[in-house]
């Protein structure tokens, strides 16, 4: 049992796998955050602009919502000319997500009375004001636990990308696999795989669970 | 001379030319898709149940069933039943791993769907059958679930579009899905354009009349009815 693990966790297998971790994580970062704004901006668009703009939003948000990320993933690593293919990827994940994150947002507008542009105008606030301070403040704090499911899901999208030969974590996985034949070190690879994600998503998945508790009794 | 525009008109002649191929795929993801669903639909009815039972025991499996599953990516799942099953000596179709890999991922979703619709049902309901002399199978089959099934819909419809999205995953496997055809018709002719746009359409032939379906429906039950909702607007826009 011990030489199984001395010899699957080799210094360099663990340091490669450290790396697709690091990759795993820092894609997610970026992917979110922008996701967030961008998709926010598609959100807002969607809700409150009736003409040109919010049905370019709308025809946006429905095409990248019933077609599957893969698609876009292959979409962009294979047809756009600039950029590394993890830059690519990323993109392809990032314009993925922000339809997702649209409809989460436009879900926390439909909360928001339309008293509050009303009872902001008459006090002289400008539109980016009264989204800035008065709307998105009460929209966000009611999407929290949708929003961070959602990066459940975006670190778990992330693993598409081995598709493309980027080598995050899931990838870096497969690539150790190689080289070994035996049933039990095959076994604990994927197990490794699976545990790295589940630390990950299930501590997420906590923070979603006692911020919803916390909320539930507040209310 | 031939136009070198990706997207010339020649590439799509040329394409269509292969519709076969394309059709073939269309129809193996409508195939596991509809498997998927209805062991997603088993899974998730079975295990939400469960899962709001009062033995201890049952509820630890239900907990650790859904816990697992949506917090691994779909992609090692998939490849565990694809390679690790193999090496092990368990060979099976990939047929039968996409029903299988996507209808157990999601079911794990329809389950916390199920828990939620349950637990909206008031506790009076309960205590009323239970006074009845029903059984717990009994209140459950005739009195809880079918009046949990008008509001668990919109989010059912939900998951189902991103079932049908998810069986994408067996093109990484090559399991001759549309996905998968599209990709080799793009790799082999290099017509990578008309190649993916048409297999986007296809995708969204099949999941955006669920779609809207789903969220014209939940905005009606919104307006005309008065039962508590268990899920926001915003909670349902969730993929997996």
């Amino acid at each position: 049992m011990l030489e199984l693990f001395q010899n699957v966790f080799t210094p360099s297998n663990v340091q490669f796998l450290a790396q697709g971790m690091g990759l795993t994580l820092l894609l997610s970062v970026i992917i979110i955050i922008t996701s967030v704004i961008f998709g926010t901006i598609l959100g807002l668009l969607r809700s409150y602009e009736k003409r040109f703009f919010g049905k370019v939003a709308s025809f946006y948000i429905e095409m990248f919502r019933n077609t599957p990320l893969l698609l876009w993933i292959l979409v962009c690593c294979f047809m756009i000319p600039l950029g590394t293919v993890v830059m690519r990827g990323a993109l392809a994940l990032i314009l993925y997500t922000s339809a997702v994150i649209a409809e989460i947002v436009r879900g926390g507008l439909n909360s928001i009375p339309d008293g509050q542009f009303e009872a902001a105008k008459s006090q002289g606030f400008t539109l980016i004001q009264t989204l800035a301070y008065i709307v998105l403040p009460q929209c966000f704090k009611n999407i929290i636990p949708s929003l961070l499911s959602q990066v459940i899901t975006t670190v778990k999208d992330t693993s598409f990308l081995q598709v493309v030969a980027i080598p995050e974590y899931t990838r870096s996985g497969f690539v150790v696999m190689g080289r070994y034949t035996q049933t039990a070190e095959v076994f604990l690879i994927f197990a490794t795989l699976a545990v790295g994600y589940f630390v990950i998503c299930f501590s997420l998945s906590m923070v979603v669970r006692t911020y919803q508790k916390r909320t539930s009794i507040a209310r | 001379m031939k136009s070198s525009n990706p997207f010339a008109l020649w590439r799509w002649e040329k394409m269509f030319g292969q519709w076969q191929m394309f059709g073939e795929g269309f129809l193996r993801t409508i195939e596991v898709a509809a498997l998927a669903i209805i062991l997603a639909l088993v899974l998730g009815v079975v295990f939400g149940v469960i899962s709001t039972s009062n033995n201890k025991i049952l509820r630890g499996i239900a907990r650790v069933y859904v816990e697992f599953f949506q917090n691994t990516p779909l992609v090692i799942q998939v490849f565990f039943m694809y390679n690790g099953l193999a090496i092990a000596g368990l060979r099976l179709s990939v047929f039968t791993i996409g029903v299988l890999g996507v209808g157990i991922y999601h079911g794990a979703y329809v389950s916390e769907v199920v828990k939620a619709g349950i637990h909206s049902i008031p506790v009076g309901q309960v205590e009323a059958a239970k006074s009845q002399g029903f059984t717990y199978v009994q209140y459950m089959r005739y009195i809880i679930l079918p009046q949990t099934i008008k509001i668990i819909l919109p989010p059912l419809t939900n998951q189902a579009v991103n079932l049908i999205k998810n069986t994408s995953v067996l093109a990484m496997i090559s399991g001759f899905d549309l996905m998968y055809m599209a990709d080799s018709w793009a790799s082999s002719s290099l017509d990578y354009g008309p190649s993916y746009i048409f297999a986007g359409l296809l995708y969204f032939l099949l999941c955006f009349p669920l779609a809207t379906w789903a969220r014209k429906y939940e905005e009606r039950l919104k307006k005309n009815d008065s039962t508590h909702l268990p899920f926001d607007a915003a909670e349902e826009a969730i993929t997996c």
